[in-house]
């Protein structure tokens, strides 16, 4: 059913459709209108889960993981300082392989006080064991949430998802969404290591050193295969309900000279841009980047690479530019943009392109820092 | 692609005006996107939303920079904020006012929205409902069809006055 919707409220409607057993959440700009929406399904008897009003997101992520480790759904969401005030418990959850699922509404980290888009607050949270998409429209955001259950559960998988949206970009704007039917889109969860009161055993108990460095080989490995997974989930999502996804959105790339790679929202207006260059006769494409892990093999032999990134690594660089770099020896031009929801429009990534020096680092809206 | 701004003061609808807008667009069968611009909203100061309509998928996230057309919810609004900002040449500018409005180079509109709105007793928390009333005004000029503005907002709203006042707001707008 055609509808409008807010991709944070997009976000409810796929967690209500899914049923988890338990949503444990505490409120937090931009995120506050799917904890706000799913309570209210909830009440109004629409949802039949568990609504736990925490007193912090260190507890609403404690509260999912006690939850999660009895073999039942959990879903939660956050923002900025909540989602960094979670981080303990993140670790926790990834490392007791958790299909815990998560909407993190990208934003901003204080201070100054800002409230507005910026992917510093998941990136922080990279090297956790949790998996990470990248959304860009309020029908990607339902239809993503809805995969990462089927993902998370996965027996090949068993770690936590995390969907990553822009704040108030995408949390707040309004566009079309298309609801389904998920019919038996994502089977019953089963958690081969639930807790089991006639089967009692260890949970986090004190680990040797040559048995902790398994425990974290297994992360590695099922994030590894979790790469078929996602890959397998997103085809079964196209056949049964028409939309494509993978593991970026290429635009215009086959025949590119210069790819602009970028995230989230950001990474879809690229493709304005891109439109704009080629009316130019220059040969731009564009490559929005969805999961962040498992990171993609992405296929940029031959291409001058233009990485515009909303977060920023002190001292290194941008986060995906370094990441990107780390796997293509192709040049890259670095451009820091977008931060503390700063206005980035179509033009200006054009001419990020146009101006590009490649092998070099730009800060948008920073005179001089050169 | 047909970009709309629209000004009008936090508590006063603007953003629900949007709202029904993209909604009445996607009911006419095409693509369109509100997008409140989010800065320290408090109740009274100046707000801006905008509303993209077009026949493919708007991809587009930025603020509009240029717009088609600009709506004035609140009159007042002119002493402070310069409305016409970006209006693109020959664009269209639409004032809630009960007198006609003259802007050089531009297609000027007035409705007195607030006075149908009063009419209607379409009053909450003693402020004029004004969203519902500007949908009929743009159905009039063809931004949405009419069926498809009186569906967007009935699915929003149970109270039928809002579609009275829509179809007022049509009657009384000035071409």
């Amino acid at each position: 059913m055609k509808k409008i919707s807010t991709g944070n409220k997009a976000v409810a409607e796929a967690v209500k459709q899914v049923v988890p057993a338990v949503v444990a959440a505490y409120p937090i700009t931009p995120q506050t209108e799917i904890v706000e929406q799913i309570a209210e399904f909830v009440s109004s008897g629409e949802l039949k889960s568990r609504y736990i009003a925490v007193e912090s997101e260190h507890s609403a992520m404690a509260a999912c993981i006690g939850a999660s480790i009895t073999g039942v759904r959990t879903f939660t969401a956050t923002s900025s300082h909540g989602l960094l005030y979670m981080h303990e418990m993140t670790n926790w959850a990834a490392g007791a392989r958790l299909p815990i699922v998560m909407a993190t509404v990208n934003r901003s980290l204080g201070p100054g006080w800002n409230i507005w888009a910026e992917h510093t607050d998941a990136l922080q949270e990279r090297d956790t064991g949790w998996l990470q998409v990248y959304v860009s429209t309020v029908q990607e955001a339902y239809d993503a949430t809805l995969m990462a259950f089927r993902i998370a559960e996965h027996n090949d998988v068993l770690l936590p998802v995390m969907v990553n949206l822009d704040g108030f970009l995408l949390s707040h704007i309004m566009q079309p969404l298309d609801t389904v039917d998920i019919g038996d889109f994502i089977p019953p969860i089963h958690l081969p290591h639930a807790i089991d009161v006639k089967n009692p055993a260890g949970y986090g108990c004190l680990t040797a050193p040559d048995q902790q460095v398994m425990f974290r080989w297994d992360i590695e490995k099922s994030i590894r295969d979790s790469a078929k997974v996602i890959e397998e989930t997103e085809k079964e999502f196209t056949k049964r309900f028409g939309r494509k996804y993978g593991m970026t959105e290429d635009y215009q790339c086959a025949d590119a000279e210069v790819i602009i790679v970028a995230m989230g929202t950001l990474g879809k207006e690229a493709e304005v841009a891109v439109d704009l260059l080629r009316k130019e006769g220059i040969k731009a494409g564009s490559m929005r980047l969805r999961w962040l892990r498992p990171f993609p093999k992405l296929n940029l032999v031959g291409k001058q690479v233009v990485v515009i990134d909303r977060d920023y690594s002190f001292g290194r660089g941008g986060i995906l530019a370094t990441e990107i770099m780390a796997q293509t020896k192709e040049e890259v031009f670095s451009v820091i943009a977008g931060l503390g929801g700063q206005e980035v429009t179509y033009e200006d990534m054009a001419d990020f392109v146009r101006k590009r020096r490649m092998g070099t680092e730009f800060w948008f809206g920073v005179k001089n820092h050169v | 692609m047909f970009e709309i701004r629209i000004h009008s003061r936090g508590g006063q609808g603007g953003v629900t005006a949007a709202r029904l807008l993209a909604l009445a667009a996607i009911h006419d069968g095409k693509y369109a996107t509100a997008a409140p611009f989010y800065g320290a909203e408090r109740r009274g100061a100046p707000i801006v939303s905008f509303v993209r309509i077009d026949d493919k998928p708007i991809r587009i996230y930025s603020q509009i920079k240029k717009p088609d057309m600009v709506i004035v919810l609140d009159a007042s609004v002119m002493d402070v904020v310069d409305v016409l900002q970006g209006l693109k040449s020959g664009g269209r500018v639409l004032v809630n006012s009960a007198h006609a409005r003259e802007f050089k180079g531009f297609t000027s509109s007035h409705v007195d929205l607030t006075g149908i709105a009063l009419k209607e007793n379409l009053v909450v928390a003693g402020s004029p409902i004004l969203n519902t009333p500007v949908i009929g005004a743009l159905a009039k000029i063809g931004i949405v069809s009419v069926d498809s503005a009186k569906r967007a907002i009935r699915e929003t709203f149970t109270d039928e006055r809002n579609v009275k006042a829509a179809e007022a707001a049509a009657k009384e707008m000035s071409a």
